[in-house]
């Protein structure tokens, strides 16, 4: 189709819309509501254009483009409406700027600052309402909120329905949906649509920045696999870079004094994880399928609205969880620290992180493992508020005592990632005195990868034929259950991608986004020389010493328990 | 071969929509007509929702044609395809549902109606907000059981209506108008509901095409008094001095007068504006906002006439729905033919 913009002659397809012809041909049009993976409700009506023949402005975002169409995108009459929209949006949006981690990437500032607008013309007219904090990962702050329903629809996809509009008008506000018995599960996938930051993790940086300051406590730092693949973004680096030693250096910068990687964490996973499943094989009485639980939305979903299912869960921890307790316990002892004066702090792309940091069961010596978790978007936000040029950082790496991680590590990240770990080394353990040389071969797990919602596949575990599943995506769960017993091992991820598309990454995250964090993972995956994670010699070293020392109980499982709805 | 020609005649006598946009019937019916080749299932949905404020006509049809008004449907669903129409929905008012619902279903008890009945659902239309609630899409929001905001269109309910399948939705008054002009007995007449200032007041038939003026009159309404009208709806219509009365009435077919000495302008801005103010769905920014802020503006003493004209004008440009839309023509036809400046 031809089409013009601003006189500019313009082909485009069939079916595209005025917004996505534009962004293609780098033209800009300033929207707010619109968000590629959710459908187009045009609420915020900033991105309207003027389509010739038209009486009415068009949405840009909502409009699909038809031979000839000629439009513009910058006329007096789109700069007029365009204004006065922005200025009532922020008259309705409580400005918290000074604390706000969207401050340096802000698209209500950046429209105030290009179209001169006069702030001050109406009355802030959403002071009075109430801030809705769902335990304490995920929060919505009325007075910020400027009403698109992103959030909403965001849930709505989780199929958790957990929000909901109510009222209409100037008086409706987001509020939890008291209708459907729905429990939040804390994925954070509402803070990743919030064009403005009302919806967002309950952050966690002003305490992190106290405990630096200081200086009884050793603040240490652990960052999880998905944050090294993701962060780059924030500082303008193409999708899927790998940060890893970057990010090593900032974090000393900003003054922890030990940097772990919570690869190593991830390791730890797959061996208990591994295990338990080869004895659940070799169990006849074993409960089947076996499901992981790394990803703590997954939990409070099953603990929430499938609490017969929780036997099925693996009691193996997850991976920063792990690694903490490697910290707390080996690392301390090692360098006769006192555990009680460590602070963990964990960078992971996860909202649930921080519900499930403050579990009662995860603790070490009467105090929380991990004490405080920072999501990628925070720590982005620490970062250029200390104004560490990120991009042009020096590398470095991690405390020797615990290393990167083995290749099955970096794909942990990745939706079909903690599946393929796992499977990777349960081979080599149920393949363990087999005189089939082959039996232990094989490496990838192809078919458990990528995008799609749910995906099924069957492997050969040493004789063992294993049906296996992995939901991406907790929207994809239920309908799953029907057939859930003719499982063996299901991985369940609450975020679409899996952690590379959780609720504490950068925004926006988008199915195209997604894709490029995953291929970055598996380039790391493919370049490591130990791909499986019981060859990370480090790691077996702390395992066997757990186990030596019989800490199992202590450091590498744990329990669940039914929660009301 | 009624079947056959029902449309012809709808459109020979070029039938439009009574629910208050006038979109010819025969193009709605063919619409949904053809997208039902392509597709297995469709609906209808009768609207009696009856949102503007002082008009009474639905009601008015409901209780006293009821056996029209379902004849009308019926054709619809005859001339659709009875086969692939799922359901029919009869969308009312809480106000009508309560009191004419029975009076319906007495009606479709009759042998001829016997397959068709089965198909009938009622629905009775929330409270608030109430208005929007008449909008063609937003209605099959509310039937679907979504939140009562209009969607998005392109698709069109013809296309994509009811869970994403053709969907034809009339006016009560527009499928009593083809229940007569199947019979023959249509002579070009709708509904006018006069209110206000009159000593009349009640529905009237009368032709479609005369002014308001003349409506005035033949209803032995016109008054004696300085007065001016408001045409179309008490809400969502068009400020008329007595000297403008020639076009005919359009929308809802409302007629208000009022007494020119008598009415408290202010009150009557701020009424407006609250209306739409409260009935805002709130799915877009220039409606919610922008109706929030004149209701806001117009309550100060002194207030700033720039401002609440931009905040109109943004309405007509960049309203999502007919309901941001409508209140400029209100409150523009206000001051342009009322006030004395
Ligand atoms: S955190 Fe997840 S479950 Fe909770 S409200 Fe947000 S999207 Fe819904
Ligand atoms: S909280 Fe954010 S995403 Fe949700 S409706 Fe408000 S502005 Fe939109
Ligand atoms: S998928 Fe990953 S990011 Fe999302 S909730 Fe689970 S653990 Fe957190
Ligand atoms: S971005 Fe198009 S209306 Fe919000």
């Amino acid at each position: 189709m031809n089409i013009k913009i601003n006189n500019k002659k313009i082909s485009a397809l069939k079916g595209q819309t005025i917004l996505e012809v534009a962004r293609a041909n780098k033209i800009k049009i300033p929207s707010l509501c619109y968000h590629p993976d959710l459908d187009v409700r045009a609420g915020c009506r900033v991105c309207v254009v003027e389509v010739k023949g038209r009486d009415k402005l068009c949405t840009a975002c909502s409009t699909a483009i038809l031979e000839g169409m000629e439009i513009f995108t910058d006329s007096e009459r789109v700069i007029k409406s365009r204004s006065l929209n922005v200025e009532m949006l922020f008259a309705s949006h409580a400005e918290k700027c000074v604390d706000c981690t969207l401050r340096f990437n802000c698209t209500l500032l950046d429209l105030a600052r290009d179209y001169n607008l006069k702030i001050a013309r109406f009355s802030d007219r959403k002071i009075n309402r109430k801030t809705y904090k769902f335990a304490n990962a995920v929060e919505i702050d009325g007075t910020q909120c400027i009403d698109c329903s992103n959030c909403i629809s965001a849930c709505d996809k989780q199929g958790i329905s957990f929000l909901k509009m109510e009222g209409n008008g100037c008086n409706q506000e987001v509020k939890q949906n008291k209708d459907n018995h729905s429990a939040c599960i804390y994925c954070g996938q509402c803070a990743n649509v919030c064009p403005v930051a009302a919806a967002q993790e309950q952050g966690e940086w002003k305490q992190v920045e106290a405990d630096l300051k200081d200086n009884k406590k050793i603040v240490v730092a652990q960052f999880a696999p998905a944050v090294r693949v993701s962060l780059g973004e924030e500082f303008g680096m193409p999708y899927g870079v790998n940060c890893t030693k970057k990010i090593n250096t900032a974090l000393k910068i900003l003054g922890f004094s030990h940097v772990f990687d919570v690869n190593f964490g991830a390791d730890i996973t797959t061996m208990t994880e591994a295990e338990e499943l080869v004895e659940r094989l070799n169990n006849k009485k074993a409960v089947f399928p076996m499901t992981t639980s790394c990803c703590p939305a997954w939990v409070a979903y099953a603990e929430s609205y499938h609490p017969e299912l929780l036997p099925n869960l693996t009691t193996a921890r997850s991976p920063h969880i792990h690694s903490a307790g490697a910290i707390k316990s080996y690392f301390a002892k090692k360098n006769k620290i006192d555990a009680k004066k460590i602070i963990v702090v964990s960078i992971v792309p996860c909202t649930s992180k921080k519900y499930e940091a403050a579990r009662p069961e995860l603790k070490y010596e009467g105090r929380p493992l991990v004490d405080h978790v920072l999501t990628t978007r925070e720590f982005a936000f620490i970062l250029k508020k200390n104004k560490i040029d990120f991009k042009n950082l020096a590398d470095s790496e991690t405390d020797p005592i615990f290393n990167d991680g083995s290749g099955a590590a970096a794909i942990y990240g990745a939706s079909g990632g903690v599946m393929e770990s796992a499977l990777r080394s349960a081979i080599s353990m149920a393949c363990k005195g087999s005189k089939n040389k082959l039996c232990s071969s094989r490496l990838e797990f192809k078919e458990v990868r990528g995008l799609k919602g749910l995906k099924e596949a069957s492997v050969n575990l040493a004789g063992h034929k294993l049906k296996i599943a992995v939901v991406n995506g907790i929207g994809h769960f239920e309908q799953l259950l029907p057939k859930l017993n003719q499982y063996h091992y299901i991985e369940v991820m609450a975020c679409p991608g899996g952690c590379l598309g959780g609720g504490g990454q950068p925004m926006p995250t988008t199915d195209v986004i997604r894709k490029q964090r995953l291929e970055g993972m598996y380039k790391i995956d493919s370049g490591k020389s130990v791909r499986r994670a019981h060859e990370n010699r480090q790691m077996t070293e702390y395992y066997d010493w757990v186990k030596k020392n019989k800490l199992s109980a202590k450091l590498l499982h744990t329990k669940f328990s039914a929660k009301k709805r | 071969m009624a079947k056959k020609n029902i449309i012809q005649k709808i459109d020979e006598v070029g039938l439009v929509g009574r629910g208050g946009a006038g979109y010819p019937t025969a193009l709605k019916w063919m619409a949904v007509k053809n997208a039902l080749k392509k597709k297995k299932v469709g609906f209808i949905v009768v609207n009696g929702a009856e949102g503007e404020p002082g008009v009474k006509k639905d009601g008015y049809l409901l209780a006293n044609k009821t056996e029209e008004v379902v004849n009308g449907v019926y054709l619809a669903y005859q001339f659709l395809d009875s086969t692939k129409i799922k359901k029919i929905h009869f969308f009312l008012k809480a106000e009508y549902y309560k009191a004419y619902s029975k009076k319906i279903k007495e009606v479709l008890k009759n042998k001829k109606y016997r397959l068709f009945y089965d198909k009938v659902e009622f629905f009775c239309k929330p409270e608030t907000p109430s208005y929007i609630c008449g909008e063609e899409t937003a209605i099959v929001n509310i039937i679907e059981g979504h939140r009562p905001e209009p969607r998005l269109k392109p698709p069109f309910p013809a296309d994509s209506g009811m869970n994403y399948h053709p969907t034809l939705i009339n006016n009560v008054e527009t499928f009593y108008n083809v229940s007569l002009i199947d019979k023959g007995d249509y002579e070009g007449k709708r509904l006018y509901t006069l209110t206000g200032a009159v000593k009349h007041k009640g529905v009237f038939s009368l032709s479609a095409s005369i002014s308001a003026e003349e409506i005035l009159r033949d209803t032995r309404n016109y008054p004696d008094f300085d007065f001016f009208v408001m045409t179309g709806g008490e809400v969502c219509g068009e400020l008329l001095r007595s000297d403008q009365l020639q076009a005919p009435v359009e929308g809802s077919g409302l007629l208000m007068v009022f007494d020119k000495k008598k009415t408290d302008y202010k009150k009557l801005l701020n009424y407006w504006l609250k209306f739409y103010e409260t009935e805002s769905c709130g799915a877009c920014t220039a409606c919610r906002e922008g109706t929030y802020r004149l209701h806001e503006l117009a309550n100060k003493p002194e207030y700033d006439k720039q401002m609440f004209d931009d905040l109109i004008h943004n309405l007509e440009e960049s309203s999502l729905c007919s309901l941001g839309s409508s209140l400029p023509v209100t409150v523009k036809s206000y001051f342009e033919n009322i006030q004395i400046k």
